[in-house]
């Protein structure tokens, strides 16, 4: 008995913890939304007309049992990528996305090489 | 060796900077949903106005070109346009679609008593969130679509004298 209302709080727990790992945080998807007739706020923050709709239209998809990429791909087809504040990686801003860590192994070979030559020395 | 290392990619690195600002500085700093134009919009399920039955792109696709106008009686803008969607209404091969955005009934209705009617069919936004499967993010908009809801035309803001001869153009 004891150990079946053990193996019973278990499963229940893990069931649970199941669903929040797998629920979406629109919060979350919100802030990364522009507020397009704002002033450098994100839809969370604003609540104009726009940001209002759009919040209705991320939780009903939400509801809908749409993934955050889902949700992101359906307004970027809408209003084009300028309405995340994180673009998605493509062809257009892979620079962007890859110049960081160019720029820090071109640094770290500078850097290389300087010491390299002064120890030569 | 290390020099010519340093130099391509202090060049490479200016060159990069060049390239970002020359981009970013001829790319137009206002925001619109033009790159919309030549895309297929879908899932259309707008409730009409005054019937009990959801308009969907079958009804757009018996048309030969539609103007779809996002309005509001609250919406001072879309007061400008109104007699420029009345002329349109004449034109054979186009119907109106209008779409009362975020409006009350009465006043929607008093609206188009006060100013007439130029809507071959009339729906119903009332949360706004239909109007997010077009691309709108403010009234009045306009989008004009031919008979394969292919977005030929975006109007952002009401529709001006210009636009008007444009829409008789596309549609004669």
């Amino acid at each position: 008995m004891r150990t079946k209302v053990i193996i019973f709080f278990i499963l229940i727990n893990f069931n649970v913890v199941n669903a929040t790992t797998f629920s979406i945080d629109s919060n979350k998807i919100l802030k990364n939304l522009r507020c397009l007739v704002c002033q450098g706020q994100s839809v969370a923050d604003s609540n104009s007309d726009f940001a209002q709709t759009i919040k209705i239209v991320v939780k009903d998809q939400i509801n809908e049992g749409k993934s955050e990429k889902e949700i992101y791909d359906f307004l970027i087809e809408k209003y084009g990528e300028w309405i995340v504040y994180k673009p998605p990686f493509n062809k257009v801003n892979f620079v962007l996305w890859l110049f960081p860590y160019i720029a820090l192994v071109s640094g770290g070979v500078i850097i290389f090489l300087f010491f390299k030559k002064r120890d030569n020395h | 060796m290390q020099k010519k290392i340093i130099k391509s990619s202090i060049i490479l690195l200016i060159i990069f900077i060049i390239g970002v600002f020359f981009v970013g500085l001829n790319k137009s700093s206002i925001y619109d949903t033009k790159n919309l134009v030549g895309k297929k919009i879908s899932k259309i399920q707008l409730e009409h106005f005054a019937e009990n039955r959801i308009i969907t792109e079958n009804d757009l696709k018996k048309n030969d070109f539609t103007l779809i106008n996002f309005w509001a009686s609250w919406c001072g803008p879309c007061r400008e346009e109104h007699p420029i969607l009345i002329k349109l209404n004449d034109e054979k091969n186009l119907k109106l679609l209008g779409v009362n955005f975020k409006d009350k009934k009465s006043n929607a209705l008093a609206f188009l008593k006060d100013l007439g009617d130029p809507y071959d069919d009339l729906a119903r936004d009332e949360l706004g969130k239909h109007s997010i499967n077009f691309g709108i993010y403010g009234i009045p908009e306009s989008i004009l679509i031919n008979k394969n809801l292919v977005i030929i035309k975006k109007f952002i803001g009401p529709i001006s004298k210009n636009d008007y001869d444009d829409i008789k153009n596309i549609v004669r």
